[in-house]
C-alpha cells in the first residue's frame, strides 16, 4: 500500500505554497519531512490525508485517487496524529484512544468488548496502560502524544501521518518517542512526520525529504540528503556536519556565530 | 489501574462504575415526575399517584369516584404542565450539551446562535400584532429558526462555516433580534401589550395546554433522540474538524444535524414556555460530573437531568409563594449557586 502525492500545487490566498511537490510513503519506512516555517509542510500533510483539496495534482493510495474513496474506509488505511493539543473536555486517555475505533464501528454504534480489548492492548503496547483512566487534559505532553498515537493505531491503519510529533516534548520524551516511532516502522507501519530539528533524523531516520520553495528538493537516506549545503539552502544558515569515529554524521553545528564580549 | 490517579471529581469517585452511574439521571427524572404529579394546591401522597397510574394502566383496581377525582387532578390539570417541564427541560439541556461539544467550549448555551433571541422577538411580535396564542407560538418558532439561519448564513458567507465565524454570526444575529424585540416593546401599548410581552418572556409552564404538548411532543422527542445519537461523533468533533474527518466522521453532516435539531427543539421550548435561561448551560455540567465527558452517555444524562431540574424548579415556582413565580426567574436564581458549585469541581479539566 503506497500513499503518493504527485505534482501537488496549492496556493493560500493567492500566495503559492506548494508548486509541484511529490512525496510517497510506503509501509515499513519512517520519513521525516523538513522545511522552514511556512514552507507548507502541514499543508502537504493535510493534502496527503485528504483533508485539503490541492489546486492541482493528485494524491493516490494504491494508485486510486483519495477523493474517490469513502472517508470512513480511508480512516482505516491512513491515520492522522495531530500536534499535541488540549481537549476542551477532560476525556480519559482510554476515551480518546477509543475514538480510534470510530472508523470500524461507525458513529452510531457503541464500542464493543472487542474494541475495548483492542485499545487496551495498544495502550499496553505504547506503555501508557496505567494512564487509561486519567483525564487526557491532565497527563503530560509526551503522554498525550502517545495517547493520540494509540488512537491512530486503533484505527488499524498501516500508514500514520504525524504533524510535528516531537514539538513541545522535553528531550527525554523526544528520544523515547522517536524510539517508539522507529519501532512502529520496524513493525511494518509507514510513518510520515514533520520535524524542525535536522539533527534528529541523522541518528536513525530511514528517509528524509526536504520541502523548499514548494517542491521536494531532495528525498533519500538521511546521510545523503542532509548535507551542510542542503541545510543552508533550506534554512539560510551555514552549518558544519560533525562526524563520529565511524565517519557518520552525528550533528550539525552552526558556523559564523561570533561571540561578542 | 493506577489507584493514585486523581478522579475528575469527588462525586465521580464516590460512585464507582460509569455503567451504573448513568442510571442515576433517569431515576431522578422519574422520581421528580412522580413528585410533580403529586404536589400542589391539593396534595396527593406519592404512593396514591403511583396507585392511580397503575389503575390507569389497568394493572390495579381503584374506586371509580376516587379514580375520577384523581384523573381530573393528575391527568387534566397537572400532566400537561409536567410534560411541558420534561420536554422543555430535556430539550434545553441536551441542546446545551450538544452545543458545548460542537463549539468546543463548556461555557456555551443553546442560545449561542441566536435562537432564543429570535424566538423572543417572534413571540413579542405575535403579541403586538394580534395576541392570538397560535400567532405568538408560530412567531416564536419562525423567528427562532430565522435567527439561527442568519447566524449560519453569516458564518458560511464570510468564514467558510468555521467555529469562530459561527459564534460571531450568532452574536450578530442575536443582537439583531434583541434590537427587534426592543423595537416591538417600544411601540407596544404600555398598558396591555407591554406587560403581556414582559410576563411572557419571563417564562411559564402554566400556559401549555394539552393541545400544545400534543403537537410539540413528537418533534421534540425526535430532536432529543437524534441529538443523543450524535454522542460519539460529537466526541470526535470536539477534538477538532481535521481529526474528526481523519477518524472517518462526516463532519459537515454531523454539524448540520446537530445545529438543526438543537435549534428546532430550543425554538419549540420558547413557543411552549417562553424564555427559560441557564438550564442549558448548567445541566450539562452537572451531568458531566455524574457520567464523565463522553457524549454518548452525557447527552441522555443531560436530557434526564434537565427534565428533573425543570420539574424541581417548577415545583418551587408553584409552591414557594401563594402566587406563582415566573419559571425563568426560578431557574436563574437556582442556576447561579448551582453553577458556582459545579464550577469549583469542573474547573480543573478546563485548562
Amino acid at each position: 500500500m503506497i500513499l503518493a502525492a504527485r505534482d501537488i500545487r496549492f496556493a493560500y490566498r493567492g500566495r503559492p505554497v506548494l508548486a509541484g511537490a511529490s512525496l510517497a510513503l510506503a509501509p515499513g519506512e519512517l520519513v521525516c519531512l523538513l522545511g522552514c516555517n511556512g514552507a507548507g509542510k502541514s499543508t502537504l500533510l493535510r493534502i496527503m490525508l485528504g483533508l485539503q483539496r490541492p489546486a492541482q495534482g493528485v494524491v493516490t493510495l494504491d494508485g486510486q485517487p483519495l477523493a474517490a474513496r469513502d472517508r470512513r474506509q480511508l480512516a482505516q488505511l491512513i491515520a492522522y496524529v495531530p500536534q499535541v493539543h488540549v481537549a476542551p473536555f477532560p476525556y480519559t486517555v482510554q476515551q480518546v484512544a477509543l475514538m480510534g475505533r470510530l472508523p470500524a464501528t461507525g458513529i452510531l454504534k457503541a464500542p464493543g468488548a472487542g474494541d475495548l480489548a483492542c485499545v487496551r492492548r495498544l495502550l499496553e503496547h505504547m506503555g501508557i496502560a496505567h494512564l487509561a483512566g486519567r483525564a487526557y487534559t491532565e497527563v503530560s505532553g509526551g503522554e498525550r502524544q502517545l495517547a493520540l498515537i494509540v488512537r491512530a493505531l486503533a484505527q488499524e491503519a498501516r500508514l500514520l501521518v504525524m504533524d510535528e510529533p516531537l514539538a513541545g516534548l522535553d528531550y527525554g520524551n523526544q528520544v523515547r518517542l522517536l524510539d517508539r516511532l522507529e519501532g512502529l516502522a520496524a513493525e511494518g507501519y509507514g510513518v510520515l512526520m514533520t520535524t524542525h530539528d535536522p539533527n534528529q533524523p541523522l541518528s536513525g531516520c530511514q528517509r528524509v525529504a526536504l520541502l523548499s520553495e514548494g517542491r521536494i528538493a531532495a528525498d533519500g537516506p538521511a546521510g545523503e540528503v542532509l548535507t551542510p549545503d542542503a541545510i543552508h539552502h533550506l534554512y539560510g544558515v551555514r552549518v558544519a556536519l560533525m562526524r563520529g569515529a565511524d565517519g557518520r554524521g552525528i550533528a550539525f553545528r552552526p558556523l559564523a556565530r561570533e561571540c561578542r564580549p | 489501574m493506577n489507584e493514585a490517579s486523581p478522579p475528575s471529581s469527588a462525586l465521580t469517585a464516590a460512585l464507582p462504575h460509569i455503567h451504573l452511574r448513568w442510571v442515576v439521571a433517569p431515576l431522578l427524572a422519574l422520581a421528580a415526575t412522580l413528585i410533580a404529579l403529586s404536589i400542589g394546591r391539593y396534595p396527593v401522597p406519592a404512593w396514591e399517584t403511583l396507585h392511580f397510574l397503575l389503575a390507569a394502566a389497568g394493572l390495579a383496581p381503584m374506586e371509580p369516584d376516587r379514580y375520577a377525582l384523581l384523573h381530573n387532578l393528575i391527568v387534566e390539570i397537572r400532566l400537561p404542565r409536567v410534560l411541558a417541564a420534561i420536554l422543555v427541560g430535556a430539550s434545553l439541556s441536551v441542546s446545551g450539551a450538544a452545543y458545548q461539544a460542537l463549539f468546543r467550549n463548556p461555557l456555551v448555551s443553546p442560545g449561542l446562535l441566536g435562537v432564543l433571541a429570535g424566538a423572543s422577538a417572534g413571540a413579542a411580535l405575535g403579541i403586538l400584532l394580534d395576541g392570538n396564542w397560535l400567532l405568538v407560538q408560530t412567531g416564536a418558532f419562525a423567528l427562532g429558526l430565522a435567527a439561527v439561519g442568519i447566524a449560519v448564513g453569516i458564518a458560511h458567507a464570510f468564514g467558510g462555516g468555521s467555529i469562530i465565524m459561527l459564534i460571531l454570526g450568532g452574536i450578530l444575529s442575536g443582537a439583531l433580534f434583541a434590537s427587534l424585540l426592543t423595537m416591538v416593546k417600544y411601540v407596544a401599548d404600555p398598558y396591555s401589550q407591554l406587560p403581556a410581552i414582559v410576563y411572557w418572556l419571563m417564562g411559564s409552564l402554566g400556559q401549555a395546554t394539552t393541545g400544545d404538548i400534543a403537537w410539540a411532543a413528537a418533534p421534540m422527542l425526535a430532536g432529543i433522540v437524534l441529538l443523543c445519537l450524535m454522542g460519539r461523533a460529537l466526541d470526535a468533533l470536539s477534538m477538532g474538524d481535521d481529526e474528526a474527518r481523519a477518524l472517518g466522521v462526516p463532519v459537515t453532516a454531523v454539524r448540520l444535524v446537530t445545529i438543526a435539531a438543537a435549534t428546532l427543539i430550543s425554538a419549540m421550548t420558547v413557543s411552549i414556555a417562553g424564555m427559560i435561561g441557564w438550564i442549558g448551560l448548567i445541566v450539562p455540567h452537572i451531568a458531566r460530573l455524574l457520567v464523565g465527558p463522553g457524549n454518548a452517555l452525557l447527552l441522555p444524562a443531560s436530557a434526564s437531568l434537565g427534565a428533573a431540574f425543570l420539574l424541581f424548579a417548577d415545583g418551587l415556582a408553584r409552591n414557594l409563594f401563594t402566587t406563582e413565580l415566573p419559571i425563568g426567574i426560578v431557574t436563574e436564581l437556582l442556576g447561579i449557586p448551582v453553577f458556582l458549585i459545579v464550577l469549583r469541581r469542573v474547573r480543573r479539566g478546563w485548562t
